[in-house]
Order: structure tokens, then sequence, then C-alpha cells
């Protein structure tokens, strides 16, 4: 018996993109989490310089540009087709 | 300045338009127009019910007082959000397939659909969600406060509790109305849906149009408000990493958690793929909430007088500067924030209630009663689904009294966010680990429950209310290491992170633990499987194997649950779909399946199977089953592979046959043109020799003539027997009866005996050779061999058209094998004929001058077939080049060897 049958190992290149788009977004939250840990290495010692207005452009401004990320994602990502609908590729 | 009764009638007028939109909502919905209802961006804006009043109002106090901390309640959210293709997709498509209803129900359903862990959920929930409600009422009535403090009265304890208690009654009028229309709690409350969604819009107009007046209006612009906020006394950034870490996950966990946040992300949505929009606009959202927190703080700091609640300034500066009219439009954002979740809230809560405690429980009493008629679950759900919202209301109003209203209360909303966030472990773990038990879900919630109440829940009542000083300074009954802010003796951890830190451990490792070690009953593997493997379009086990309960009886029982009129319409489409309209249907496993997935979407899956089962007589899916089934797919697939083998040998044999068929018509076409050609090469000499003979019968002619005719009688016998000869030839040789008689001899010698045999005498070609490179000893059938080479040169003697005919023969060893090549400096073989000069009667020069059949080279491939070697056409020479190949130096090797 040979084994269950496998899902194809090299894609068409349209496919090979959705599931790049799909790792990406993956890949986002975790930017988003390093990006946001980074005001941990700021220094809190209350004698030294206020972080201030900077620090506050800096965690809005990685808001917006996972809000960007996000959206371009989302544009580019199909959806998965219902279960047992015809464009499923499973059935 | 708007008078306080203004107030009131602009809010009554707020809420009578919600009313109308709900309703409104609910008959479109009614009427089959859904369309613009179940758009992703009304599923983005009721999303936002995660930005309660608490944080309309509290984020600015909170930033007033710790800075940027207050920004981890909403990046959290942002973080899950941005990455829904790992979690939300998943609880998304599974809440769709078992038509899940609330968080117990997901945590129930997917541990074997069982009873007790819905109804851990549910307290869980119910304790952690309290506060936060309590809080809301909060909010509003200090907002009512502030009105009130401008025309100069300021509220005291009754007027606060008479307006908390006023504002709980009427949204618990409104839930009630609007949130159990429907028994069905996975059906989507439109009207709910399209009220909190202009609510969310609302909210932040309110808190933009503040921001906006702060930045623009007071400070002067953005260069401005930098400015002050980096001179202004705030403090950014004071704070240790742990608590920004924490908090960070806190949030992100209790957006799953949260009953509330599930009831929208999950229960109410219609369409997977509006999850692809809400994954950027929902963190725009938060964006733009928290944009002017800090400008908003700041300038509050500035402006109002020390010792000002902070917490208000969302209110107060507007109103300090004068601006009444965005005061109100701030006060309707912030009693928006507050009753859109307070209603989502509750109908939540008391969906895991009603169906996890409340049912079960009647249920239960009511086993041995055959007091059951039509629809009585289903009022008796419906009762105790209104019932449980008044009493959550209640009970937030209760705590609200209770707590005294204070800054006690304000501290709770974390504290209530890491209660919620108990069942993270049991929900990712359901998710992700098929091996995941139902005791360790237990397990690790009571864990959890027990961590957080200790820790956090219980001390944040404050000193002596539930713990004692003395316990908290030394532990219960003087264990140290139990004290509640310091755990196994690790002090000096803010409180916070302290409880979050050891709940979350402590909850996972009793999860993991209790999963490892304990064995899943049949339908939790089950279940297991379809919610880990959810994306897998695999063959699912039937939780339902036997069907011994009647049509009639399932019926019976639906109209309980689901009522007479909807339970019809189920029964009669299974009858269509299994071809017997107008009876009852059989009862097969995947019809109970169906039917109890219906009936899971009202009261729940773990009451659903109870019920069914309790019909059926237990006969519910065993390990064995599991196995059965896992063996069967095993055996379809096993076969399947091997229908494919059978297949593509099937396609290999037919393709087979085709080449032969093909080979065969090829042959028969072949054999036809042989036979008209032999006929015809045959034809031609024996007419003449017909004709001659002829003409000597007759006599009468002169000596010399008759010799000349009976010469050409003679060429043409010749002509004759040789091609007779040559077609003998080749039959032997292409049936394979030839006979080879090896020899052994130097190919020099061979090519000699060719040379002077193949008519060269008339001087007519001049042959070139190397004897040297000729030195080499062959064993094979010399002579046939010597006949190829006569033949090819005897061809270049006929057909080579140079005006001085050259040909050369050259002879060399290549990996094992000997060239010897015949090349003349004639024109060559036109490349479309080069292909067919080995084929029988081929014949590329004109008639005449060749004055053979055809035959030649045709013999000579199959001599050298038989001998091992090959002939074959040079097209890359200038005149025309045959190259016969000889294996015969490995037969030479060989030799010497032995």
């Amino acid at each position: 018996m040979s084994g269950p049958p496998k899902p194809p190992i090299f894609l068409q290149r349209q496919n090979y993109r959705q599931r790049r788009v799909r790792d990406a977004a993956r890949f986002l939250p975790f930017l988003g989490a390093i990006l946001w840990a980074l005001p941990l290495t700021w220094a809190h010692d209350p004698e030294a310089a206020q972080i201030g207005s900077a620090g506050l452009i800096y965690i809005f401004g990685v808001w917006v540009l996972l809000i960007v990320l996000a959206a371009f994602l989302a544009s580019r990502i199909r959806a998965d087709p219902p279960p047992g609908s015809a464009e499923d590729p499973h059935t | 300045m708007m008078s306080f009764n203004a107030l009131i009638i602009v809010a009554l007028c707020y809420v009578t338009m919600l009313f109308a939109v709900a309703f409104w909502a609910e008959r479109r919905a009614a009427e089959g127009r859904a369309g613009f209802l179940q758009s992703p961006w009304i599923y983005t804006l009721s999303i936002s019910i995660y930005c309660t009043a608490w944080t309309f109002y509290g984020a600015v106090g909170y930033a007033a007082r710790s800075g940027l901390e207050f920004v981890t309640i909403y990046l959290g959210p942002t973080l899950v959000m941005v990455g829904w293709w790992w979690v939300l997709r998943r609880l998304v498509r599974i809440g769709r397939a078992q038509r899940i209803t609330s968080i117990a129900d997901l945590i129930s359903s997917r541990f074997g659909k069982s009873t007790m862990l819905g109804m851990i959920v549910t307290v869980i929930s119910v304790i952690a969600g309290t506060p936060y409600i309590a809080l809301q009422l909060q909010s509003v009535t200090l907002s009512f406060a502030v009105f009130a403090q401008v025309e100069g009265v300021t509220w005291q304890t009754a007027e606060l509790n008479a307006s908390a208690m006023w504002v709980a009654v009427g949204l618990a009028v409104f839930t009630i109305l609007f949130g159990t229309r429907n028994l069905d709690a996975n059906e989507r409350h439109n009207g709910i849906v399209m009220a909190i969604a202009v609510e969310a819009v609302v909210k932040l107009l309110a808190l933009v149009a503040v921001g906006v007046f702060v930045v623009w209006g007071i400070a002067g612009g953005p260069t401005q408000m930098l400015e002050r906020i980096d001179s202004s006394e705030i403090v950014l950034w004071e704070q240790n990493g742990s608590r920004w870490i924490s908090l960070i996950f806190l949030s992100g966990a209790a957006f799953l958690c949260l009953p509330r946040m599930f009831q929208v992300l999950v229960v109410e949505n219609t369409d997977e793929r509006h999850l692809h929009v809400a994954s950027w606009a929902f963190p725009l959202y938060l964006f733009l909430m928290s944009l002017f927190v800090v400008p908003i703080a700041v300038i509050g700091l500035d402006l109002l007088p020390a010792g000002s609640n902070p917490d208000l300034f969302v209110l107060t500066v507007p109103l300090h500067q004068g601006q009444g009219g965005l005061a109100v439009l701030s006060f309707l954002g912030g009693l928006s924030s507050a009753t859109s979740m307070v209603i989502v809230a509750t109908i939540a809560l008391a969906t895991m209630v009603s169906n996890h405690i409340v049912v079960p429980i009647w249920l239960n009493r009511q086993a041995n009663q055959h007091a059951m008629f039509s629809g009585d679950i289903r009022s008796v759900t419906l009762l105790a689904r209104r019932l449980s919202i008044a009493a959550i209301l209640a009970l937030g109003f209760l705590y609200y009294r209770m707590s005294g209203g204070g800054t006690a209360l304000a501290a709770i909303g974390l504290i209530s966010f890491t209660g919620a966030v108990q069942i993270l472990p049991a929900m990712l773990g359901g998710l992700f680990w098929r091996a995941a038990t139902g005791i360790g879900a237990g397990a690790g919630l009571l864990t959890g429950l027990l961590v957080w109440m200790w820790t956090l829940f219980l001390p944040s009542f404050g000193v002596d209310a539930f713990i004692s000083q003395a316990v908290m300074d030394n532990g219960i009954i003087g264990i140290s290491w139990l004290r509640p802010q310091a755990l196994f003796g690790i002090s000096g951890m803010d409180p916070l992170v302290h409880g979050i830190m050891w709940s979350m451990i402590l909850n996972t490792a009793m999860f993991v633990l209790f999963s490892l070690v304990t064995f899943p009953a049949p339908l939790e593997r089950l279940q297991g499987a379809q919610f880990v493997n959810v994306f897998d379009h695999s063959t699912a086990a039937r939780a339902w194997t036997a069907a011994a309960a009647g049509a009639e009886d399932l019926l019976i029982m639906s109209q309980r649950i689901i009522g007479s009129v909807k339970s019809q319409e189920i029964f009669e489409q299974e009858a269509i779909a299994q071809g017997k309209p107008g009876f009852l249907p059989e009862v097969t496993p995947a019809f109970i399946e169906r039917l109890e997935r219906e009936l899971a979407g009202s009261v729940g899956a773990a009451t659903s199977h109870a019920m069914i089962g309790q019909l059926i007589g237990g006969s519910s899916v065993s390990v064995e089953d599991l196995i059965a089934v896992a063996d069967e797919a095993a055996q379809i697939l096993e076969y399947s592979n091997r229908l494919e083998a059978k297949s593509a040998e099937q396609e290999r044999t037919a393709r087979a046959l085709r080449d032969a068929n093909t080979k065969l018509t090829a042959l028969s076409i072949q054999k036809d043109a042989f036979l008209s050609q032999i006929s015809h090469e045959l034809r031609t000499p024996m007419t003449s020799i017909r004709s001659f003979s002829e003409i000597i019968g007759d006599g009468n002619m002169p000596q010399d003539t008759l010799n000349r005719y009976a010469g050409i009688i003679h060429d043409e016998a010749i002509r004759l027997t040789r091609l007779l000869d040559d077609l003998l030839d080749l039959s032997v040789l292409e049936n394979g009866q030839v006979v080879l008689h090896e020899q052994t001899g130097k190919l020099g010698a061979s090519l000699d005996r060719a040379v002077g045999a193949a008519g060269l005498h008339d001087g007519v070609l001049t042959v070139l050779r190397d004897e040297s490179a000729e030195d080499i000893t062959l064993t094979t059938d010399l002579d046939r061999l010597v006949q190829v080479f006569i033949n090819l040169i005897a061809n270049a003697r006929k057909y080579c058209n140079a005006d001085d005919p050259t040909l050369q023969i050259r002879v060399t060893r290549q990996s094992g094998k000997v060239h010897v090549d015949f090349i003349d400096n004639g024109s060559g073989i036109s490349p479309e004929n080069q292909e067919l000069i080995f084929e029988k009667f081929s014949r590329v020069a004109d008639q005449g001058k060749a004055g053979g059949a055809g035959l030649g080279l045709a013999i000579c491939r199959e001599i050298m077939m038989r001998l091992g070697g090959e002939v074959l056409y040079l097209p890359l020479e200038k005149g025309a080049a045959f190259r016969v190949i000889l294996r015969t130096v490995e037969t030479e090797a060989a030799l010497e060897k032995t």
C-alpha cells in the first residue's frame, strides 16, 4: 500500500504567491510583538532623560505600519472556499 | 450651557434612536433584506464593544496616572487581530461548523460536550464579568454627576445609586427585548448588532472630536501639542518591562476569552471573510480611539484644578472650555461605550447561564416526570435567558453598590480581564492539541480560578474585606509561601503581574499534566479531531452509530426545544432530501447528527447531546466505533490507491495495445507497398525477357541482333537473380534465420577484400585509407562485414557526383567501439531523404544509374544489427558519409581476459 495521497510539493506561481501571502499574514503579529517590545530597552531610570513624545510617536508609528501591512495582506489573501463547494480543492 | 434636564432628554432621545435602529434592523432582516447588515464593516464596528466606558473615560485617566501603559490595552487586541490567521480564523470556522453559542459552549463542546465544563466556564465568566458591568454603570452614573455638578448640584450616594439603577433597568429592557427574540443563540441578533455598530461610530466620533478640539482648539496644532506633552508633568515611560509585556498579553488574551468578545467575534459572525476586513479595520479603530488619549490627559492636567478626576477629563475638559455641545457628544460617546458593552455582555452571559446551568438542572429535575409538551424547553430556556439578563444586571448593580463606586472599582478592570483569561489555556489547547482532555481542561480552569481569586480577586475588595492583613503578610494558616501577593515566596512583584503569571502558569501546568495522564472519552476524541482538524475535510466519525429511536420521538423532542414550526421544517427538509416528501424521514445517523447540531444552536452542545442520547438509548459513539471508522478510512484509502494503481496499469496496457495496433497498421501498409514494389521490380526484367524471347522465337533475324537480344535476356535474368538473391538474403536476415560464422581477422584485410571486390578497377573512384588505424583485430562474421563494406563502397562509386570522386575510409576507436566511416566528396544526401535510405526499395538518385533494387542499405542495416553493431548516415559531413559501428573491441578485451 502506498501511503495517503500527498499534496503536491511544487505549486504553480499563483498558488505559490498565495501561500507566501498567508505566511506573511502568519508572521505579521510576531513583527508587531517584537517592534512593540522594543520600548523595554528604553531607559526607565527616573533620573535619566524622558523619552517623551518620541516614544509616543514610535508606538503609534508601529501601529500605522501594522494596519497598512494587514490591509495589504487582507486585500491579497484569498478566502478559503467553504467546505464542500465546487472551488474546494480538497473535494 | 445645557441644563441637566436637557441632557436627560438628549440621552433619552439617543436611546430611543437606538431602539428605532434596532427595530429597523430586525425588520429588515426578517424581510430577508439583511445584506447591508451583514457587511464586514458592521462586523468590525460590532467588535468595537471591546472599547467600553472604562476605556472611553478610563484610558485618559490611565494615561494621566501611568503614561503610555494605557496603550497596552489596545496593543494586545491589535496583535490578535492582525494575527487572525492563527486563532480567529480557526475559532470562527469551528463556531460555524459546530453552531457554538458561547465560549462556555465552545469549551464544553470541544471536551466531549461536557455539562460540567460548561458550568465551570460560565461561573468563571460571571464572576469575572459582573465587576466589569458594575464599572460601566459607574461610568455612566459619574458622567451624569458631572453634568449635575455643572448646575451646582453635587450628587450624593443616593442620587448616584438611583441613576445607576435606572441605567441598569433600561439596559435590561433593551437587552431582553432584542437579545432574546430568537432562541437560537447561534443566529445573529441583527437589531443589537446594528445598534452597537451605531454606538461604535458615536463613541469614535465623540472621542476624536474631543481630541481634535484639544489638539487644534487648545494646544494650537500637533507640533505645539507634542511640545506640551514633553514639557508636561505626565511621565510617559516609567514602568518596568514586566507590566508592559504582561498587559499586552493580558489584553490580547482577554480579547479572545471575554464572553462578549467571543459573542461578537464568533457567534455573531455571518461570514468568515469579514475577518479579512476586520483584521486591519479594527486595529485602525483602536488606533483612532487611543490617538488622542495622551493629548487629552496632558491638557486636562494642565487646565483643570489639581485633584480633578482624570477619569472624566473627556467630559470635563470640553465643559471647562465652555464647549457644551462637545461635552454632550462626549457624554453620548461614554453612554454608547457603556451600553453596548453591557448589552452584549449580558446576552453572552445569559446564554451561558441558561444553556449551561439552568436548563441542565431543570432537565435533570424533570427527568422522571412525563409532563412534556411542545416548546416547553424552549419557553424554559427563553425565560431563563430573560431572567439571567435581569439577574446579571442586578448583580452588576449590587456589586456597584457594595463596592461603593470608588476607585477600588476602577482597579478591577484588569483583574476582571485576568479572570476571563483563565479560559485561554483550555481554549487554545482545545484548538491545537488533540490530546487535550476534559479532565485536563477542568483541572486547569479550576486551578486558574482558584489562583486568580486568591491572588487578585479577593484582595481587590481591600484589606480585611475577605482577606485580612495578617493573611496578606503571613499567608494562610501561617504558610508564608501562600501569601496572596507573594506566592511561593516570590515577593516584590507587581501584584497584577504576579497574579497573571502564577494563574496562567499553574492553570496551564494542570491542564497539560491532567491531559497527559488521563484518557479522553470517545466523544471527546471525536470532537477533538473535529476541532483541531477543522480545515481538513477528512472523513469524520459519526457521533451516533445506531438509531434506536423513531422519527416521531425525535420530532416530539425537537419540538420541545425549538418549537413545532421550526422542527417540522427541519424534518420536512430531511424527508425531501431522503426522497420521501410528506412522510417522516428515516432516522439515519447523519440525520441525528444534523438535528443535534440544530438543537445545539439553541440550547448548547451538551444539553442537545444529552437529550438525544436519552432518546436513542445512549448508543453513542464508542472507542471501537472510532477505531472502526479509522480502519474504514484506511481501507477506503487503500482501496482507492489500489484502484489508482490498477487504472494506471490499464492505462499502460491500453497504450501498449494502441502502439501495437499502430505498428501493425503500418506494417500492413508496408507489406502492401512491398508487394506492389516487388511485383514492379520483378515485372520490369520479366517484361523485357518475355518480349525479347518472343522476338527471338519469331526467327528471321541476323546473328548479331540475335546475340544482342540473347545478351539482354541474359542480363535481365542476372538482374532478376540478383534481385531474388537480395530478397532472400533480406528475408533471412529479417527473420533472424541467418547463421553467423565467426572468424577472427584484421579490419584492414577485410577492407582490402571489400575494395577489391567493389569493382573499382575502372579507376572511377579513388579510395583514401589509413593503414595504421586499420590494424584492429576483429572477431565477427567477416564475410558479412565485407558485404556491408562492399555495398557502401559500391554506393559511393555509383552515386558520388563529384568531378574527381574520392572515398575516404576513416577508422577511429571510440569508447570501446570501432567506427569505420565511409565519406565521399559528392553532394551527399538531402536531409529529407536521409531517413529513407535504409528502407527497402528506396532509391534516392535516378534509377538508370543505380541499377539496383534499393535493397543494399536495408541489407546492410540488417547485417549490422545481427553483428551487434550499427550503420548510420552521418549528416554533418560534406559528402555522403556512412558510419559502421562495430562492437568488437569488447569481445577482444573479453577474449584477452579469458
